[in-house]
């Protein structure tokens, strides 16, 4: 059921109306209708967070262990590789990370099958904020997006004057895409409006480039609250939700998916505005990436498959819909001699 | 007395894949008859994808295994004989059920099935010595050549001689170094299913051996043409096939042992001509005299 009936929050009297005031951040820092006054205190954000329908946990389970059994063969299949691939943010967020590996994977993010020009270009190359110039230069203009993530990732754990600059920065190397981490200390111990400002303050930093909000669901312990970052992150801008940096387990599991993208789905019916959704870590199998696409198209339609809409955060899955599709196209099984090493 | 009263056992074996015995991904079985017709069990009947897998756990134990010393690797294959000769009274009832011999020749192919084991535990640190050394060179060079192996190998195991054969197909393979799927005998394949199970209760890292009872006809072509596996043994492919599984095995240059015309007398000394086949020869140039 579409949460419409928060709408009802609407009616609550006014301390202040939103729209009177002039100042941009100011104005960008209210939701869209008809949630304009959720944000207005702490104990109004609170009270809708909390008054957001609970999450059946074992239906959840049990929903995704069911669309998880769909069989996708033959045309579906080599379909579900090709939209798969164009989805993929190619990612590398080591320490190690050199100029030289940022270059040899925006290449491979042109063409990830160089033995067959069908096969499409992926969506990102996901890199920190300092090597996103390189990867920049490196793809030209390719079509391929250059993601950094910033705001002290993975832990979130700077002041927010840094994690302002460090987006700044990112954006400013040439990132057209920023994935900020939300302030999971402050989420879980209730300050929800900070959470709310901050990622409303990055979203101000990011200027044009998109928005993608990462909620490290790992951390949030239960799917209550994972429904709850999901529309603090909505309300507050973000272009995107994304449910980990890949740096803590569990990550994308399908359960967490299902909740997210219900909330996209519900966020969609009460504002008319459509929100993206992008599972990272843990997705390592052409058969995960074809579960989360069958639990798009069940959950929220096929609006959102589309790589605008939806995104893998993934390196090494990008391998194994290589040799999925090569299979496909040889009739033979392939190896990982036939692939990249990155 | 209380052997009449027992509710008999059914047995349906799982496959031999990573160190873990799964049943196959298609959930096929199919029933194993003894010499006679009779019922023996029903084994799990592997499919392409159960080859897939095998081939994926078999490359990925591949760098552990080559890189063991020859040494250690000759201890470990010993002890896969200890661990056999104490199931032997279990390899003697399959192997006299499977291939309809009496006690006394059961026992005899099941001794000769370990003596060959051991045989080729020995093996694993003398053929650098063999079939490596120093080569004299022209030049201020210390030129020396190794045995390496090859990498995954894909075994079809004689379809008659359902453990003495295996044996002598497998433990090669094994010895130089070479990670390995199995393909069973289909009519025969209990043996290889203990064998299975004293791989597994033995000091082999998972994913070593990995044993596949079917349809060597079924599975030999997806095997032959598979990208990710370096050599193929022909021995139990059907006759009027091996030469097409040969041609498919070119496609990603394989190395490929031929089958033989007849299956042959297994208790034959095997000499080296099953181990070399699945050898690479690294040779070495070191700088001398500076």
């Amino acid at each position: 059921m579409p949460l419409s009936a928060q709408g009802r929050m609407s009616g609550m009297t006014h301390v202040l109306d939103p729209d009177a005031l002039s100042d941009d951040a100011r104005a960008l820092s209210v939701p869209l209708p008809p949630y304009r006054d959720v944000t207005r205190s702490d104990s109004a954000f609170r009270a809708f967070l909390h008054g957001l329908p609970g999450v059946d946990q074992v239906g959840a389970e049990a929903r995704v262990a069911q669309l998880g059994t769909r069989s996708i063969k033959t045309t579906s299949k080599a379909w579900a590789i090709d939209t798969a691939i164009s989805m993929v943010d190619l990612t590398t967020l080591e320490g190690a990370d050199t100029p030289g590996k940022v270059r040899s994977l925006a290449a491979k993010a042109k063409s990830p099958d160089p033995t067959d020009p069908t096969c499409p270009r992926v969506a990102a190359v996901c890199v920190y904020g300092d090597l996103a110039g390189v990867a920049r230069e490196a793809l030209g203009d390719s079509g391929v997006h250059v993601a950094a993530v910033a705001t002290a990732f993975p832990s979130g754990r700077a002041s927010r004057a840094v994690k302002l600059a460090d987006v700044r920065d990112a954006v400013q190397n040439g990132a057209d895409e920023i994935d900020m981490v939300i302030d999971r200390g402050a989420f879980l111990s209730g300050r929800y409006l900070e959470v709310y400002e901050e990622i409303v303050a990055v979203k101000e930093a990011c200027g044009d480039a998109h928005l993608k909000v990462i909620l490290e669901t790992g951390e949030l312990v239960t799917l209550d609250n994972v429904r709850r970052a999901s529309w603090i992150a909505m309300l507050a801008g973000g272009d995107f939700i994304k449910t980990s940096t890949g740096k803590v387990s569990p990550a994308a599991t399908l359960p967490v998916g299902l909740v997210m993208l219900e909330a996209v789905r519900d966020f969609r019916a009460a504002t008319g505005r459509q929100i993206g959704f992008k599972p990272a870590g843990g997705i390592r199998t052409t058969k995960d990436a074809i579960k989360h696409l069958v639990l798009i198209n069940e959950t929220v339609g096929p609006d959102w498959l589309h790589a605008d809409w939806f995104r893998f955060g993934a390196s090494s899955l990008l391998n194994d819909l290589l040799l999925q599709r090569q299979k496909l196209r040889t009739g033979h099984y392939s190896g990982p001699d036939h692939v990249t090493v990155d | 007395m209380i052997g009449n009263d027992r509710l008999a056992v059914r047995k349906t074996y799982k496959l031999y894949v990573n160190g873990t015995f799964p049943r196959s991904e298609s959930g096929r079985t199919y029933e194993v008859s003894d010499a006679k017709g009779h019922f023996l069990a029903n084994a799990a009947w592997a499919s392409r994808k159960d080859a897939r897998d095998a081939v994926v756990a078999a490359r990925g134990a591949f760098a552990k295994w080559s890189a063991a010393t020859a040494y250690n690797r000759g201890q470990v294959l010993y002890r896969v004989a200890e661990v056999m000769e104490g199931r032997h009274a279990q390899f003697c009832e399959e192997v006299a059920a499977g291939e309809g011999l009496s006690a006394s020749k059961a026992r005899a192919a099941v001794d000769a099935a370990i003596d060959r084991w051991v045989w080729y535990a020995g093996w694993t640190d003398k053929l650098a010595a063999v079939l490596g050394g120093a080569n004299p060179v022209a030049g201020p060079y210390f030129d020396f050549s190794t045995p390496e192996p090859t990498g995954v190998v894909a075994v079809l195991a004689p379809q008659q001689s359902s453990l003495l054969g295996l044996v002598s197909v497998l433990a090669p393979v094994l010895a130089t170094g070479n990670t390995a799927v199995v393909v069973t005998s289909k009519e025969r394949p209990l043996p290889a299913v203990t064998l299975g199970e004293v791989l597994a209760t033995s000091d082999v890292p998972g994913g070593v051996v990995n044993l596949l009872t079917g349809d060597a006809e079924e599975l030999g072509t997806w095997l032959a043409e598979h990208a990710d596996v370096d050599a193929i043994d022909l021995t139990g492919a059907p006759a009027n096939r091996a030469m097409e599984f040969e041609r498919e095995a070119a496609g990603t240059i394989k190395r490929v042992l031929r089958p033989p015309a007849a299956e042959p007398d297994w208790t034959a000394d095997p000499g080296l001509a099953r181990m070399t086949p699945f050898l690479e020869t690294k040779t070495v140039w070191h700088p001398i005299g500076l």
